[in-house]
């Protein structure tokens, strides 16, 4: 089976993209199936339900999303070898900006959309920093030279990265996409032993353990505090 | 990697010296290198504290490999600017949705061409479109192949971030950005690494003033523009600016604007122009029509003498309609002398 990580900013249209994707594979026969991670709240698993994807939801709530993908992702794995699937794709949503959802070896695929500004690619981090593909959505509906402008700060951020443009709706460049995605070679059996591309983000304070209050005498553990009266940086 | 070599022992300011797009690129990736001229970039990693390669999260274990990428990226792009890629396009058939296949011989568009798409709605426009962006060799649905200047294309049409094959312009599309229209375009021209900026910025701007009903200012925020407006800034824009050889084309909106001028303005750029419409003022105006049908390229229609003739006559009722348009908006009251351009009848 190959596994696929689709992650990306907060209403890109990573499920969008991934929906149009694999309708875009069809005919390849290869039986593809979704883990969709969230925060508090997600229908999407409806979407995927109603186009016929087997999927699996999973809500993190009061805990880190980006801790939560990585202490579940195993189990996943094994859910989809236990569909018989070809291809599992998980989909998070970045979700702070610092997130880093990529596994070493796994093919990662970071989804970001043209109205999110054109300072966001430098914004986000690791997310795009670290992803092997890098699609852009939403080109529909900005000019080119917008989507010109914000293809090129992507590329600054990670030139590795195969920079490509999906449209949502009407499902352009999701075929083009779908002949990324899936490889034989790529099977994988386990994730027992393999690494993040880079470390997640770290907290461990009172807050972290259900902390309230506010004040100095209540914080404890990994605190910082912005420097008020330094130089504007 | 050809040129990232050596790098890692070289002194920053000799580095920017040879490579003067590297600001931004340490700029985004969150790397100061103000008053650190004098290091290597080896030293110059090195020199970032645990603490703020945490903070930003950067990635330093890949940077000498990012760094030498971006610049044989760039230097690959910029080389290209000097020879323009694409003088010919060719379509050769493939298959429609029920697999039937298309009954062409094989499309060759030249630049400076213009070919207009009809068919109805979801009849395979926009694939025919990704056929061409991807440069399809009988790998997409269609089994269509896109040959460039005869010749199966490079790959790196494909994945290229910077050389897309296509530029698009359609009906829904919208400046978002908080710039003025100066500013904006000026950090097109950045990303595009264009010499003469200001003189290119000046062109844009005195092309779109031409095609536009009402000229704008320099200043004018690019969201303020108005419908016509903003749709002749992305018309010169692209003509001017856009490193794509192709323009795909989805319907102008007859308003505001002067849409001969605008497809005069892109083939006078040398650009190949593929113009999906239904309006015969537009379709016309190609000197081919590709009719598609269920997935399918069905004909080629040629445009005959008799259409150009039609053209012309079109072109007449279309100026009473502007001339009355241009009349209401200054207040006039319309006559029946307007419905024949303003002569007697």
């Amino acid at each position: 089976m190959n596994l696929v990580t689709f992650s990306g900013p907060p209403s890109s249209g990573k499920t969008s993209v991934i929906l149009k994707t694999i309708s875009a594979s069809k005919d390849r026969g290869l039986k593809i199936g979704v883990v969709k991670f969230d925060a508090l709240v997600t229908d999407d698993d409806l979407l995927y339900e109603k186009a016929g994807v087997p999927v699996r939801k999973g809500l993190s709530g009061a805990l880190c999303p980006d801790h939560y993908f990585v202490s579940n992702i195993e189990e996943v794995t094994e859910w989809g070898k236990g569909e018989g699937l070809d291809l599992l794709i998980t989909e998070s949503a970045g979700l702070c900006n610092r997130c880093s959802p990529y596994i070493k070896d796994i093919k990662a695929i970071c989804v970001l959309d043209n109205l999110s500004g054109i300072n966001t690619p430098k914004k986000i981090g690791p997310m795009l920093k670290m992803a092997d593909i890098a699609v852009i959505t939403k080109g529909d509906i900005v000019s080119q030279a917008e989507r010109e402008v914000f293809a090129s700060r992507v590329n600054t951020v990670n030139p590795g990265a195969v920079v490509m443009h999906v449209n949502g709706l009407n499902g352009q460049g999701a075929f083009e996409l779908s002949t990324l995605l899936y490889d034989k070679k790529d099977d994988v059996d386990t994730l027992k032993g393999k690494k993040l591309r880079f470390s997640m983000p770290a907290a461990l304070c009172s807050y972290c353990l259900g902390e309230t209050r506010i004040g100095e005498s209540y914080q404890m553990g990994n605190v910082r505090k912005i420097d008020m009266n330094g130089d504007k940086k | 990697m050809k040129n990232g070599k050596g790098l890692k022992n070289r002194k920053l300011s000799r580095i920017l010296e040879d490579y003067p797009f590297l600001p931004s690129f340490f700029k985004d990736n969150l790397i100061g290198i103000d008053g650190k001229g004098n290091l290597t970039i080896t030293e110059l990693l090195n020199s970032i504290d645990e603490e703020e390669i945490e903070d930003k999260a950067l990635d330093v274990e890949n940077f000498h490999q990012s760094i030498s990428e971006y610049i044989d990226q760039m230097l690959e792009f910029l080389g290209e600017e000097e020879n323009k890629g694409v003088s010919k396009l060719t379509i050769i058939p493939g298959r429609d949705k029920l697999g039937n296949d298309e009954k062409f011989d094989s499309i060759e568009i030249g630049k400076s061409e213009i070919i207009s798409i009809v068919g109805p709605t979801g009849s395979g426009k926009s694939r025919l479109l990704a056929d061409i962006e991807w440069t399809a060799q009988a790998d997409t649905p269609t089994m269509r192949k896109i040959l460039v200047n005869d010749e199966i294309p490079d790959k790196k049409w494909r994945f290229s971030s910077s050389n897309k094959l296509v530029a698009q312009l359609s009906q829904n599309m919208n400046f978002v950005m908080d710039l003025t229209v100066s500013e904006f375009l000026e950090l097109h021209a950045k990303s595009r690494m264009v010499v003469d900026e200001e003189s290119v910025i000046k062109k844009i701007i005195e092309e779109a003033n031409k095609l536009a009903g009402e000229k704008f200012d320099t200043d004018t925020p690019v969201t303020s523009l108005s419908g016509g407006q903003s749709r002749a800034l992305m018309i010169a824009d692209t003509a001017i600016l856009s490193s794509s050889p192709i323009v795909l084309i989805d319907e102008i909106e007859n308003a505001g604007i002067d849409r001969k001028k605008a497809l005069q303005l892109l083939v006078g750029e040398e650009k190949i122009v593929l113009m999906a419409t239904h309006d015969p003022l537009l379709a016309l105006m190609g000197d081919k029509r590709i009719v598609i049908n269920n997935g399918g390229i069905k004909k080629i229609i040629t445009t005959t003498d008799k259409e150009r003739k039609i053209l012309t006559d079109l072109e007449k009722m279309d100026m009473v309609i502007q001339g009355m348009r241009k009349k209401l908006r200054y207040g006039e009251v319309l006559t029946e002398k307007d419905l024949n351009g303003g002569r007697n009848a």
